[in-house]
């Protein structure tokens, strides 16, 4: 098997639900509990929820992005996975490829699957559904890149996790404003720009990603 | 370029221009400013409060100014791994926030008479907030690494990443068409009136001068820091 395979086989046994690291269920339980946490504070107002219910998923689905950033990268450095890779001649690069493309199966395709309870309990209508799961399904690649990239930023700081929503955030503004503003526009001009700053967030985080691995390792 | 890479030598240029720039920087824009609110006629339209855009104006260019430079050091540290670019970077930071600060701040008391509104959700002044964050998380993600020694191309990763929202903020106003107006300046041509356009290209200058001085001084700052930093550390390893 070659190796680049061996690494993506390891890293979905490790990320995806069930798997060794844990944690995975977390941001999802996470994500609807910020659903379930807006009505509270909104009223249940039924109109309103269905109006609102695409945005508040997804800030949500952003807030979610947030809390699977301290397992990504670090406990790999700490345990010297990457130096053994390095060692190998195995590039920096390809392996955050790996991590951003596992990081997504782990987090993108449950969301989109914990997006149907949301929208039941928000009383968002069938085609603003299908506009959010598209939204999703184009934006949580974006979200998975960012986020290994900060994650592989903030690796050699003591304070980085408590830093990485701050670094996180302004990075995915773009990607809520046009994913949330294909739900106004009604469709497919805010999802082909979500698609596109979702594409090029993607074919930058392996070289954002692999140089922060490296400054990490030399610094 | 290689010539000013000499910390030593970049010191003794800096040394003598620091005060040049703040001075002049400062009497430029004091002069531009004072011409502003008392030669220049009211606007027929905006009234009195096109006063406030010869301070507007620049503190927005030097923003998307700051993160420029930013980006420019963040590239050449990350290329050629030179240490002073990482100091620029650094010292760029505080200025850029805090125009892009005043920008938003004065942008909003111009809006309230001119667009009966403090904020609105238009494409620049959105991409100018995200801007703002930017460079908050760039200060404390370039303090966290001093302050832990960890590798300074860090920040310089960020620094480069956060720099794809300068053009977005750049083409905001023709992309998203919505309050703010497009471009009345671009080079060799003015949408503006003599009158009117003098003392913001004055105070741009003045302004300008300022954010040299500044990033000069916090350069000079930061490297009085690690100079000593490893004067310290000289003495402790031979005590």
């Amino acid at each position: 098997m070659s190796p680049l395979l061996a690494i993506l086989k390891r890293d979905l046994a490790l990320l995806l639900p069930g798997g060794r690291r844990g944690g995975t269920l977390l941001p999802l339980l996470f994500f609807l509990a910020v659903t379930v946490l807006y009505p509270f504070a909104v009223g249940p107002d039924a109109p309103l929820l269905a109006r609102t219910g695409g945005g508040v998923i997804w800030v949500a689905a952003l807030l979610a992005a947030i809390l699977p950033l301290d397992r990504l990268v670090a406990p790999d450095l700490e345990q010297g996975f990457f130096d053994q890779w390095a060692l190998r001649g195995i590039a920096e690069e390809a392996v955050i490829a790996l991590r951003v493309l596992a990081h997504w199966l782990s987090f993108g395709p449950p969301l989109m699957i914990a997006a149907l309870p949301a929208a039941a309990l928000l009383g968002i209508d069938g085609p603003t559904l299908r506009t959010v799961e598209l939204g999703l399904l184009v934006g949580t690649p974006g979200l998975a890149a960012i986020g290994v990239t900060i994650a592989a930023l903030t690796v050699s700081l003591r304070s980085g996790a408590a830093m990485a929503g701050l670094l996180l955030i302004p990075l995915a503004v773009p990607i809520l404003i046009f994913g949330a503003g294909s739900l106004s526009t009604g469709g497919e001009g805010g999802l082909a720009l979500t698609a596109a700053i979702s594409l090029l967030l993607v074919a930058m985080a392996p070289f954002a990603g692999g140089a922060a691995i490296r400054a990490a390792r030399e610094g | 370029m290689h010539g000013f890479a000499n910390p030593t030598r970049f010191l003794r240029i800096a040394r003598w221009l620091t005060p040049w720039l703040l001075a002049s920087g400062l009497l430029v824009t004091a002069g531009a400013l004072i011409w502003t609110l008392t030669v220049l006629p009211a606007e027929r339209l905006q009234g009195e409060t096109v006063r406030i855009l010869p301070v507007h104006v620049p503190t927005a260019w030097l923003g998307m100014g700051g993160w420029t430079t930013i980006a420019i050091a963040s590239f050449v540290e990350l290329v050629w791994r030179h240490p002073l670019a990482t100091i620029a970077g650094r010292a760029a930071a505080v200025p850029g926030a805090v125009f892009t600060a005043l920008c938003l701040l004065t942008g909003s008391i111009w809006g309230r008479p001119a667009w009966g509104t403090w904020w609105i959700w238009d494409g620049r002044l959105t991409s100018m907030l995200v801007l703002l964050f930017l460079y908050i998380g760039y200060i404390v993600l370039a303090q966290a690494t001093a302050r832990e020694g960890a590798s300074s191309r860090v920040p310089a990763i960020f620094g480069l990443i956060g720099a794809i929202n300068i053009p977005i903020i750049h083409y905001s106003v023709i992309w998203w068409y919505s309050i703010h107006q497009p471009p009345s300046l671009s080079v060799g041509q003015s949408a503006m009136a003599p009158a009117f356009l003098w003392p913001l290209l004055i105070s741009t200058l003045g302004f300008s001068l300022i954010f040299g001085g500044v990033v000069l001084a916090r350069m000079r700052a930061l490297l009085a820091d690690v100079q000593a930093e490893a004067r310290l550390r000289r003495k402790a390893l031979g005590a």
